[in-house]
């Protein structure tokens, strides 16, 4: 209770404070610059106010940016050609170390099967349950159902998953969903998670099943987003449901497909808490994230090498980011 | 209602969302039950058979020598299985360990040591000899009961009390609402200036924010653990604090939050705006009287994202945060129990349950601010 206190309490300085903030900031721009009175000297004094009050409002979002995001961005990069302490520069030693590092390999590796098959697969989900939906009235309930595991953490959803995965020995009862299954067609059950290879697909299975419902959203909203007319006429000419949705409404949405896409994407990229909670990397399930995590902390850390790894995560986001910028000003141009 | 978008779709259509609905259900589902069975049900049986009965083979020991009376010259110990265990009802019974099923309930078994047994469905047994029973321990008995279902909060009442899952969900409360608030506030700001105000390197900050949008969270992690253990050695303070985190996840939500908000606050009506600064109110009274009130939707959006995002975040708090008991918040934990009582379902399905259920309210209850966001964060774009 006294913590909750004491942090209902900061939540209060903090606030206030940023209203402080912009609220003295304001009134001493005003009073220095005072626009009162006529005149040249109050002409003069406004403008100066109006080129000094954007940065007023700016400032703390900007000095936020910087110091959490711009600066570790320029620093990341440095630090990657340092060694473990950051202090002795060692050139491209790290990214050397890192090619011929089985670990990093089979990373890279599992990274890209990840990106193979998550994206398209939430996407495709999310797709063909949008579609449906639509067309029953208790689509709103199911996607509601759909959407829930957005809410949960990746870890919660890990520690589901894993007892999903559960495993007993052959003839005892399983309590593992899975494995009752598999028993109950006479298969031999197993530790899901320690086959390697296979268990990187039961891993991704939890981002999918994270993911369809964000997919099933965005799609479902461009869908409807189709004006009635062209459906109208693709139903006059004799569409039938299949047609209609990979002829006439998959094409029309391909901008919206492409932006879940890079989404889920760059969420891939990023995955760690799934690896970290149901394999922390064991049986060839290691990705980027997770080992360069590892190798912050290992022994100490090696920020060289951990920064080395986060690098090679960035250089494959740079492309996205790239068309994002791009599609952004396009935009902002259109305004 | 035109043919193509109709909401009767045939029979195909329902049970392939059905289906669907049930596979996305089904292991969220499968957790909530499993963390209200009793534990010793929890742990022989499926979840999806909690409604019925469970077989369960079990060891029992009956009473030791001393308990024996005599009764017409016959030796007899008398009990029941049952003792100590969960009640149900005894289908099967056997007096070797590879054979629990050797006899059924009420008949009568010969023990290899002399002497006869008989188990009852109720439980009870009993065993007779014409010799009197010698030794110090009990015969032990095989058999097959059937455990009625049982739900129960104390999985519950464990975790929160012991496991340290309420302590952890303070701490998570602590973390979350100050870096949900603080970024709200700071960002409004800046996306006020950028819809509405005009300076130059205004189209710059807006590209540097979409680009921002999708840096890896990675890319930051080990400069900025740098930064706090040097402002934490220079000042003589902890590098891990509550405050440090709240600026983190500060720094990492902006990118969105002014992204969200300069869309939907470019998009408020001119007119408003001007007539206002025709009235003479400066561009403070224009924020805080018109633009934040109208942008409300858009706020409480962001606010959600935030809000999920930072209870749900592993990353940070394990980064910038400490793993002492008093700073560990639920996901962490939920990590460190999956370690320490791996196979312990009970424990784990109702603590990953508390994890979960803040964000499942959010979500039920604020699902149409949560689409709204979702939607003015890609589509639009």
């Amino acid at each position: 209770m006294e913590r909750v206190a004491s942090a209902l309490i900061t939540v209060i300085i903090g606030v206030g404070g940023a209203i402080l903030y912009f609220y003295l900031s304001n009134l001493l721009l005003d009073t220095i610059f005072s626009a009162r009175g006529k005149g040249p000297e109050a002409a003069r004094n406004q403008k100066i106010a109006a080129t000094i009050r954007p940065w007023l409002f700016l400032g703390p979002a900007l000095i936020a940016l910087c110091l959490y995001l711009v600066y570790p961005l320029v620093d990341s990069i440095r630090l990657s050609l340092f060694n473990r302490t950051g202090e002795t520069f060692v050139g491209l030693q790290n990214y050397a170390w890192a090619v011929n590092d089985t670990q990093f390999r089979e990373s890279v590796f599992n990274n890209i099967l990840w990106l193979l098959v998550v994206p398209a697969t939430a996407t495709f989900l999310g797709l063909v349950i949008a579609f449906l939906t639509d067309r029953i009235w208790w689509g709103n309930i199911a996607k509601t159902l759909i959407f829930m595991p957005m809410a949960i953490s990746f870890v919660g959803a890990s520690v589901i998953w894993k007892f999903i995965y559960d495993y007993r020995s052959e003839g005892s009862t399983q309590i593992g969903l899975l494995n009752a299954m598999v028993q109950g067609f006479g298969i031999a059950p197993q530790a899901w998670i320690t086959v390697p290879f296979w268990n990187n697909f039961f891993l991704m299975v939890i981002l999918i099943w994270i993911q369809t419902g964000f997919a099933m959203v965005i799609l479902s909203a461009a869908l409807r987003g189709i004006p009635d007319e062209t459906i109208e006429a693709a139903v006059i000419d004799g569409a039938n449901g299949w047609q209609l949705f990979f002829f006439i409404m998959i094409p029309q949405i391909w901008g919206t497909i492409a932006v879940v896409w890079t989404t889920i994407t760059i969420l891939v990229l990023k995955v760690f808490d799934i690896v970290l909670t149901m394999t922390n990397g064991q049986w060839q399930t290691q990705v980027l994230a997770n080992l360069m995590f590892d190798w912050m902390f290992r022994g100490g850390g090696d920020f060289g090498r951990g920064a080395a790894i986060a690098v090679c995560i960035m250089l494959a986001v740079i492309p996205i980011m790239i068309w994002n910028i791009r599609r952004a000003n396009a935009e902002m141009k259109g305004r | 209602m035109i043919a193509g978008r109709s909401k009767s779709g045939n029979a195909f259509v329902h049970l392939a969302v059905l289906l669907l609905v049930i596979v996305w259900t089904a292991p969220t589902a499968g957790l909530l039950i499993s963390s209200l069975r009793a534990k010793d049900l929890l742990s022989v049986s499926g979840w999806w058979t909690a409604l019925t009965a469970t077989q369960q083979s079990q060891v029992g020991r009956a009473a030791g020598p001393e308990a024996q009376v005599e009764e017409n010259g016959r030796y007899f110990i008398r009990g029941n299985v049952f003792e100590g265990a969960a009640a149900g009802t005894v289908n099967a019974f056997g007096v070797k360990i590879g054979d629990p099923r050797a006899f059924k309930a009420g008949e009568t078994a010969d023990l290899p040591s002399g002497g006869t047994i008989k188990v009852n469905a109720d439980g009870s047994y009993e065993i007779a000899s014409d010799k009197k029973f010698e030794g110090t321990r009990g015969q032990r008995i095989f058999y097959v009961a059937a455990l009625p279902p049982k739900f129960t909060f104390a999985n519950y009442v464990e975790v929160l009390s012991t496991a340290g899952i309420g302590q952890s969900f303070v701490n998570s409360l602590t973390v979350t609402i100050p870096a949900t608030i603080i970024p709200v506030l700071i960002a409004a700001y800046a996306a006020y200036a950028l819809a509405w105000m005009k300076f130059p390197g205004r189209a710059l900050i807006l590209s540097l924010v979409v680009g921002l949008l999708v840096v890896p969270l990675q890319m930051s992690l080990i400069p900025l653990l740098r930064m706090y253990n040097n402002v934490g050695l220079f000042f003589g303070v902890p590098a891990k604090t509550y405050l440090g985190i709240w600026l983190a996840h500060t720094g990492f939500g902006l990118p969105l939050a002014i992204y969200l908000l300069r869309n939907y606050m470019a998009g408020l009506p001119r007119e408003v705006m001007e007539s206002a600064r025709v009235d003479g109110a400066t561009d403070f009274d224009i924020f805080l009287k018109i633009v934040l009130p109208l942008s409300l939707p858009a706020l409480a959006s962001f606010a959600i994202f935030q809000f999920l995002w930072v209870w749900n975040d592993l990353l940070v708090a394990l980064v910038f945060l400490g793993a002492q008991n008093d700073q560990l918040v639920l996901t962490g934990r939920l990590v460190n129990l999956l370690g320490s009582r791996g196979g312990n379902w009970e424990i784990l399905t109702a603590s990953a349950f508390v994890t979960i259920v803040v964000p499942l309210i959010v979500f039920l209850s604020l699902q149409r601010f949560l689409v709204r966001g979702l939607l003015a964060g890609s589509v639009k774009g």
